[in-house]
């Protein structure tokens, strides 16, 4: 087993992929659902979604609007999320030390 | 000589300052393909902002909302949502496992030489298109906006097309870092003053430009019409307009995480923390910008007014001509060197992606198998190819003429993106049964079909009326095959499932092995390439 292997099947290393891939997911499937719902509903309702919601602007715009806000604050959810998982790698190459692969020169 | 020429010259004079200084900093394969891996998170932010907002984004987006309203703004929305897939699932791993380019991603565990040179061809084709169709527009754009410099056509592609040459050649990646950086700041300066001025026009209050955007009467057909340009439809019409936008919709969100001059830039920083933070920053920016072209487009639909644009130029003057009627010749001439700035970054960002791709890819590691035969030669090959790819979008611009049809290229650069690129791209990095055959089938089958698709749609294939001028036409007169104006909803995933049916068709044990050293570099950065 090579030392890469090794880093891959220990427990910590594992647990981050685990927390990793279902941030990861959730945040991707939320942000794919919302953003196709705009096409979805303005492709295929526009009379609905034309009509006014708040002062002059109708759903359509402030559903639009509205994926900027979303976009900004899945960022911002992702980055506090990161800043763990840079945690994590830190303490798997950490531990990992001396005994790790000599994949340092790239 | 005219205001708007002055103002191009000096921005020109700045640029070639930094070509200038970056020259100097820009021997070796790490300074010139990644500028020596040493620009920080917010440099890069502003540089990915000022490689992304296109001529297209800028003067497109704002004509589209000028002339259709709400649907044009549809396209501003996909150009930030887009992000997310380049921040949750691309930047950082490319950054750990890569050295210049999106096939180092693709050939760490894959078979090198087929795979690369896929990748380099799929690159080659997106950077091109995309940079035809920059190059025809800046040439119409720059004539227009310098009418009375008596500088035509041809002149404006030519100094255009010399001046993203220098930019690149003498100055690698650190001056085309800084010209976009530089273009991001301009970019965002006149969007936003114009945006104020929009603004300030209706007394500070939404509510009245929103209020004047539902009644806009323009010439359509021979008619004088109403529209209220809040309502969504007037572009994306039925019976194809959802499916259209859903299409475009694909495109823009799997297309710009598999963007060849995107993915570089994520190679000039030290490390996936930054370039995470860059990706950050970029988003703060891209979006604030896209939030802006409603105040453009809706500002230029009221106060100009759709027949007065059409009058002096057609949509993609629609921002400058807005300039003009809000704050006079000075802020006309300003916002039409933001515009040109704007092309000149772009362009030169897509000459640095193939070059880089030719070089890296195609000649060192396909042609001498990975074996630099002398030192320096991937750079000095990567220079000619700049040199190359400009001459040949040079000629090929003035070939097809200011009037040529070639909008579509764009949406074509970013379909080849999301049904080529991104597929092998996920694949490489998340699925250890990939196989080399896999990627080879992705990427042949998600270029091919896109072409291939765009070839039989809408945007190249129609019967022309007669009020059409002969330069203007469409390719193939005769009825669209394919229905929609992109290519997405059908290569995209086209691409996945060859991609899929390629490695279930073959098996490779030595990527499977290769995959635990993958996964642990993309995701601990353990190996990764160093600033220096």
């Amino acid at each position: 087993m090579s030392a890469w292997h090794q880093i891959y099947s220990g427990a910590p290393y594992r647990r981050m992929i685990m927390q990793k891939k279902r941030a990861v997911c959730a945040m991707t499937v939320f942000f794919i659902a919302y953003y196709f719902a705009l096409p979805l509903l303005v492709g295929y309702w526009p009379e609905l979604m034309s009509r006014t919601a708040w002062g002059e602007a109708n759903w359509a715009y402030l559903f639009a609007f509205s994926q900027f806000l979303m976009a900004w604050a899945i960022a911002l959810i992702y980055m506090r999320f990161a800043s763990r998982f840079d945690k994590m790698a830190d303490d798997i190459l950490a531990d990992a030390g001396k005994s790790g692969p000599d994949g340092g020169g790239g | 000589m005219s205001l708007p020429l002055l103002m191009f010259l000096a921005f020109i004079a700045a640029t070639l300052g930094i070509t200038y200084w970056a020259a100097g900093r820009s021997s070796g394969e790490k300074a010139f393909f990644a500028a020596g891996r040493r620009i920080t998170g917010w440099q890069n932010g502003l540089a990915i902002s000022g490689d992304y907002m296109s001529a297209a984004s800028f003067l497109g987006i704002a004509g589209l909302i000028a002339f259709y309203g709400y649907d044009g703004f549809m396209y501003s929305v996909g150009f930030l949502v887009a992000y997310l897939t380049v921040l949750l699932v691309v930047a950082e791993p490319l950054r750990n496992s890569g050295k210049y380019t999106m096939a180092d991603v693709l050939a760490y565990r894959l078979q090198e030489r087929p795979v690369r040179a896929w990748a380099a061809l799929s690159t080659l084709t997106v950077s091109t298109f995309y940079m035809i169709a920059q190059m025809v527009g800046a040439g119409a754009l720059v004539s227009l906006l310098l009418a009375g410099s008596g500088i035509g056509y041809t002149t404006a592609v030519t100094g255009v097309g010399v001046l993203m040459i220098v930019y690149v050649v003498f100055g690698g990646m650190l001056a085309t870092t800084w010209v976009q950086i530089v273009k991001a700041v301009l970019l965002m300066s006149g969007t936003f003053l114009l945006s104020v001025l929009v603004l300030a026009h209706f007394g500070f209050d939404l509510d009245e430009l929103f209020k004047a955007a539902t009644n806009i009467t323009l010439q359509s057909d021979g008619a004088v019409v109403t529209r209220n340009f809040m309502e969504p439809g007037l572009y994306y019409k039925p019976p194809y307009g959802a499916l259209d936008l859903i299409s475009l919709g694909m495109a823009l969100i799997f297309g710009t995480a598999g963007l060849p001059h995107i993915l570089i830039r994520f190679y000039t920083v030290p490390d996936a923390k930054t370039a995470r933070v860059s990706v950050f920053w970029a988003m703060l920016l891209i979006g604030a910008f896209y939030i802006m072209t409603t105040f453009l487009g809706f500002g230029a639909a009221t106060i100009v007014g759709p027949d007065e644009i059409t009058a002096n130029g057609g949509t993609n003057m629609s921002a400058p001509l807005l300039a003009q009627a809000l704050a006079g010749d000075v802020f006309f001439a300003f916002i039409s060197a933001v515009a040109f700035a704007t092309i000149l970054a772009v362009v030169a960002g897509l000459t640095i992606s193939a070059s880089t791709s030719f070089a890296h890819d195609f000649y060192s590691n396909v042609l001498h198998h990975g074996s630099e035969r002398r030192p320096g030669e991937e750079v000095r090959v990567a220079r000619w190819t700049a040199f190359v790819v400009g001459a040949v979008s040079i000629l090929i611009a003035i070939g097809l003429g200011p009037n040529a049809n070639v909008a579509f290229l764009v949406g074509l650069a970013f379909a080849v993106a999301a049904s080529a690129n991104l597929p092998v791209i996920l694949f490489s990095l998340y699925w250890k049964r990939f196989t080399t055959r896999g990627a080879v089938c992705g990427l042949a089958a998600g270029l091919l079909s896109s072409v291939g698709l765009i070839l039989v749609s809408p945007s190249f294939m129609g019967i022309d009326g007669p009020e059409v001028a002969e330069s203007a036409r469409r390719m193939i007169q005769a009825q669209a095959l394919y229905p929609l104006k992109n290519p997405g909803i059908v290569s995209i995933p086209l691409g996945f499932l060859a991609a899929v049916v390629g490695s279930l068709l073959s098996r490779e044990p030595s990527a499977e092995d290769k995959y635990y050293e993958l996964s642990v570099r993309a995701n601990t950065g353990l190996g990764a390439e160093k600033a220096g």
